[in-house]
């Protein structure tokens, strides 16, 4: 038995070291090829297909962030856009007084759309958003605080599954009518952009494009470090007994709600550092982030990819992505017929996702060795709780 | 060439003609007479300069010939011209051959087209068009049908006259019909307040007091204005005060009457989107997130329907009700069969399998009818307002909506309460193997149950194609607020739905005046989350016995 556990703990540690050993080799392919291919030739990797990856990689961290809550905790959030926007805005705001003087009115304090308003000063939410240490602070805490807030509201009540989704959508939906509004001073419709540059690099050059990059890539290794040691930790196991039997964790003695908050703020956190990497490789935030829709295709990512494996979050995030990217290009009109059709497929053929599907042809390739095959470890079984 | 003879040849023609029908005509005297002032009136208008014309235009105003409103009209809208040639007046519109249609103005007679350099406008300007107006105005006062005679009044009422109120104390004596009447005596006693002596004026007032008419709170407060601050104390102080305030009460009243009935009309938008929700998602468990898909079809089935039967606008809403209950149901059923059931007992998974659905049908439906908004028209029976009194009125859209709301919710509670299909839903929501054991088949109650919300759904977005624009993100609208309905009311209930559709309207409608809609809407919606936290089942939770 303890052979066994000592097996599975292996295996798992292995899959750790097996994502980010890609991660690593991905990025400095990427790199190299981007700096010392010249242009024309096979190998290069465009500027644009760097910033493109950067992109899909601040979705995969979201898409982690979203699997930790949902595959892990059975909480599917529809609203983890709201922590992604707010993590975007932290940096935003960053961005935005970094401009200084250089702006369309040329003012060195205020930002131009509140010289467009005529407002004199910053309002006291933007002291001290031209603080490096002070944006980093906020990219955390504000959608964590946020997250914290609502769950704890949420999760005592025992407002739990489609409850519990419908109330995350609506939340985000309110941030996304608030942030509609000029008066919160955020930019309001057309939110916050123009940004110039970052730490005092141009964001229009290519080498901070490929650090940008190179820092998603660094960050994703950081989240998936993250939610790897928490789901394999003790904690992580009382949350996934949460998943599949929320009523029997409470019986044992434990307190669901407070686990709950906890990973729900852990989750929000990482998907705050998803927005503010994804801010200056977009080059804007605005509303639009906050749309119910955008939250809901980052659960198809993840249902895609296959929930509770963490690594079927990030293929998910990356091949539906690129999917996107591809077929809006080519045949806009098919986008939404492929992306409908693909959830409807996936749901009804496809419960584990790609992730699932990679695992049984595994399977079958390696040779059957039942005395060493651990017990089908708890996290990829479907939940039969969640039926209720 | 032909044209000149004609031009030659036809005022010829015409003036014989005209002497043969005003002798046909005059079977007395006094119609000769009174034809003869009028056409020796209007043959001085080519030729009076335009400073001199507002007394002119004031006598042709006073004859009793029946041609003199048309002839203002024509005068007023730069219509009427007379030939150089002849001197003859006639209404000219230009036509498609850039040349002029001609109307001789005595007899109406039809004469040949001729171009623009026969003929001589005569001129006006703006003095002269407003005293036309009023001039006109005044004429309706004494109008054939009320209700011209009541529009008339209404318009004096607005913006007062020397002219119109002269005629309004001729005529008021005369006058028939009691509301018109009533009308002329505010006329007149806003009159008196302006302009009588102190006694007068507080007479005025008292008789004042009570009306609800805007201008006669415009009269009131000029009046009050008018006084200097050593004058608080007067009588007449008081007494314009004391109007004044009554009339103020008066209008919070029915504002508030007003945003209670604005809010019930949004809430019955709301209960018709939910409504159909209550069944899919409250009955049945079915998270379904294509309801909103469901509603888009209803409103563009309408829109084909109107298009299918253009001369039919009148009826199209009628007709659009069936159809889009068929065509909504039917893809609800298609839906049900083909996806849903195969993921009993997993509503999220559910959910996302619906979102599918709902992405996938927006495409077509952009894919079929363009991105762009279509356009479904109004059917006249729609347009206008209940007037109940000057300060409150119930727009007829408005009003409909209630109704239809108020009947799709009875008939559906109808057919749950009553019909055998109502107990087998209830049946299989409540114990589907015990139901099952009763031999009721309960993969086709599942189905019907399904296309039934869906239908509903169809229902609301044919209610929804008057009232927004029919476009592929119609349906996205109203998802959220849909399910908050439900589940605010308490999810399976119905009676809750209605009584949480109707408090989230008028509280929208009633925050939104202070704050602005926007802010009212997010209002709403916080209040609403903390709402379920406190309750997460809701206004009024389903009792039962079924253990989580």
């Amino acid at each position: 038995m303890k052979n066994l556990l000592h097996c599975e703990r292996f295996k798992k540690l292995r899959s750790l070291h097996f994502v980010i050993a890609i991660l690593f080799i991905a990025t400095l392919y990427v790199t190299l090829c981007n700096l010392f291919f010249a242009q024309g030739t096979l190998l290069h990797v465009s500027d644009y297909t760097v910033s493109l990856l950067g992109k899909y990689l601040c979705y995969a961290l979201l898409a982690l962030a979203v699997d930790l809550v949902w595959g892990y905790c059975g909480i599917l959030s529809l609203g983890h856009g709201a922590f992604f926007a707010l993590g975007g805005y932290a940096m935003g705001m960053y961005l935005m007084r970094q401009i200084g003087d250089r702006g369309v009115y040329g003012n060195p304090e205020l930002p131009d759309f509140m010289v467009f308003l005529n407002w004199s000063e910053l309002p006291w939410y933007w002291a001290g958003s031209d603080n490096v240490m002070l944006m980093i602070l906020l990219v955390f805490a504000g959608p964590g605080l946020l997250a914290y807030i609502f769950g704890s509201m949420a999760f005592r009540s025992r407002v739990s599954g489609v409850y519990l989704s419908i109330m995350t959508q609506a939340m985000t939906y309110a941030l996304l009518l608030s942030f509609f509004r000029n008066e919160m001073g955020f930019g309001g419709n057309n939110g916050l952009t123009d940004f110039k540059e970052i730490f005092g690099f141009s964001l229009q050059s290519p080498e901070t494009k490929l650090a940008l990059f190179i820092a998603t890539a660094v960050a994703l290794a950081f989240g998936y470090a993250v939610s790897h040691f928490i789901v394999n930790s003790k904690m992580g196991r009382v949350v996934t007994a949460i998943r599949d039997a929320e009523d029997r964790v409470r019986f044992v003695g434990y307190k669901p709600e407070h686990y709950k908050v906890w990973i729900f703020v852990v989750s929000a956190m990482l998907a705050g550092l998803a927005g503010a990497l994804y801010v200056p490789q977009v080059g804007i935030i605005n509303p639009g982030e906050f749309s119910p829709l955008n939250s809901i295709e980052m659960v198809i990512w993840v249902a895609i990819g296959g929930r509770g494996t963490l690594y079927g979050a990030i293929i998910g995030a990356v091949v539906v992505s690129y999917a996107k990217t591809r077929f809006t290009a080519i045949m806009p009109e098919a986008w939404l017929f492929a992306l409908g059709g693909l959830f409807v497929l996936v749901t009804l053929l496809l419960p584990k996702g790609l992730a699932g599907l990679l695992a049984s042809l595994m399977d079958k390739l390696s040779p059957p060795a039942p005395e060493n095959r651990s017990p089908t470890p708890a996290v990829t079984s479907t939940p039969a709780a969640e039926s209720k | 060439m032909l044209q000149i003879l004609m031009l030659r040849i036809f005022p010829l023609l015409f003036l014989s003609l005209l002497s043969l029908h005003t002798f046909a005509a005059s079977s007395d005297a006094t119609t000769v007479e009174r034809d003869t002032t009028f056409a020796a009136l209007i043959a001085q208008l080519p030729t009076t300069k335009l400073s001199k014309m507002a007394p002119l235009v004031d006598e042709i105003a006073a004859q009793s010939a029946p041609q003199v409103p048309e002839l203002l009209q024509h005068l007023m809208a730069g219509e009427l011209y007379y030939l150089k040639a002849t001197k003859q007046l006639v209404y000219a519109q230009q036509n498609q051959q850039q040349s002029y249609d001609l109307t001789a103005v005595l007899n109406g007679g039809e004469l040949a087209p001729v171009t623009i350099y026969a003929l001589k406008k005569i001129r006006t300007n703006n003095r002269i068009r407003g005293q036309i107006r009023e001039l006109l105005a005044n004429i309706d006062l004494s109008d054939k049908s009320a209700s011209v005679r009541m529009q008339a009044v209404k318009q004096l009422l607005d913006n007062p006259n020397k002219t119109g109120i002269a005629s309004v104390t001729r005529l008021i004596k005369k006058e028939q019909q009691g509301d018109i009447r009533e009308l002329m005596s505010v006329v007149l006693l806003i009159e008196q307040l302006a302009n009588g002596a102190l006694a007068e004026k507080i007479a005025a007032i008292s008789q004042l007091t009570g009306r609800l008419e805007p201008a006669v709170k415009n009269a009131l407060v000029k009046e009050i204005n008018k006084l200097s601050a050593q004058q608080e104390n007067s009588e007449l102080y008081k007494a314009l005060n004391n109007a004044i305030g009554k009339m103020e009460q008066d209008g919070d009243f029915y504002q508030l009457l007003e945003h209670l009935f604005f809010g019930l009309s949004l809430g019955s938008v709301l209960l018709l989107a939910a409504i159909g929700l209550t069944i899919t998602f409250g009955v049945m468990g079915v998270i379904n997130m294509a309801h909103g898909e469901m509603m888009m079809l209803g409103a563009y089935t309408t829109y084909v329907i109107q298009q299918s039967f253009p001369s039919l606008i009148e009826y199209s809403l009628l007709m659009a009700v069936p159809a889009a209950f068929v065509v909504s149901g039917l893809v609800g059923i298609l839906i049900e069969r083909g996806v849903i059931r195969f993921l009993k007992g997993r509503p999220l998974e559910t959910l996302l399998a619906t979102f599918g659905i709902s992405l996938i049908l927006q495409q077509l439906v952009r894919t079929i009818f363009s991105p762009l908004n279509r356009q479904v028209e109004a059917p006249q029976w729609m347009s206008g307002s209940l007037e109940i009194n000057p300060l409150f009125s119930l727009t007829y859209n408005r009003l409909y909506i209630i109704l239809f709301a108020l009947m799709v919710f009875f008939s559906l509670l109808l057919i749950l309460k009553k019909s055998s299909l109502g107990l087998h839903v209830r049946a299989v929501s409540q114990n589907r193997d015990m139901a099952r054991a009763l031999s009721i088949k309960s993969a086709w109650v599942d189905a019907i149950t399904f296309g039934l919300g869906s239908g509903i759904a169809g229902i609301a977005g044919v209610a929804l194609s008057q009232l927004t624009n029919v476009g592929p993100n119609l349906g996205q609208a109203y998802i959220i607020d849909s399910f908050l309905v439900v589940v605010f009311g308490g999810v399976g209930n119905l009676w809750g739905t209605l009584v949480a559709a109707m408090t989230l309207g008028t509280f929208n409608k009633f925050l939104e005046p202070w704050m602005g809609p926007v802010l009212a809407n997010i209002i709403v919606l916080v209040g609403l989350v903390l709402f379920i936290q406190k309750r997460p089942k809701g206004l009024f939770p389903q009792k039962g016995r079924s253990v989580e």
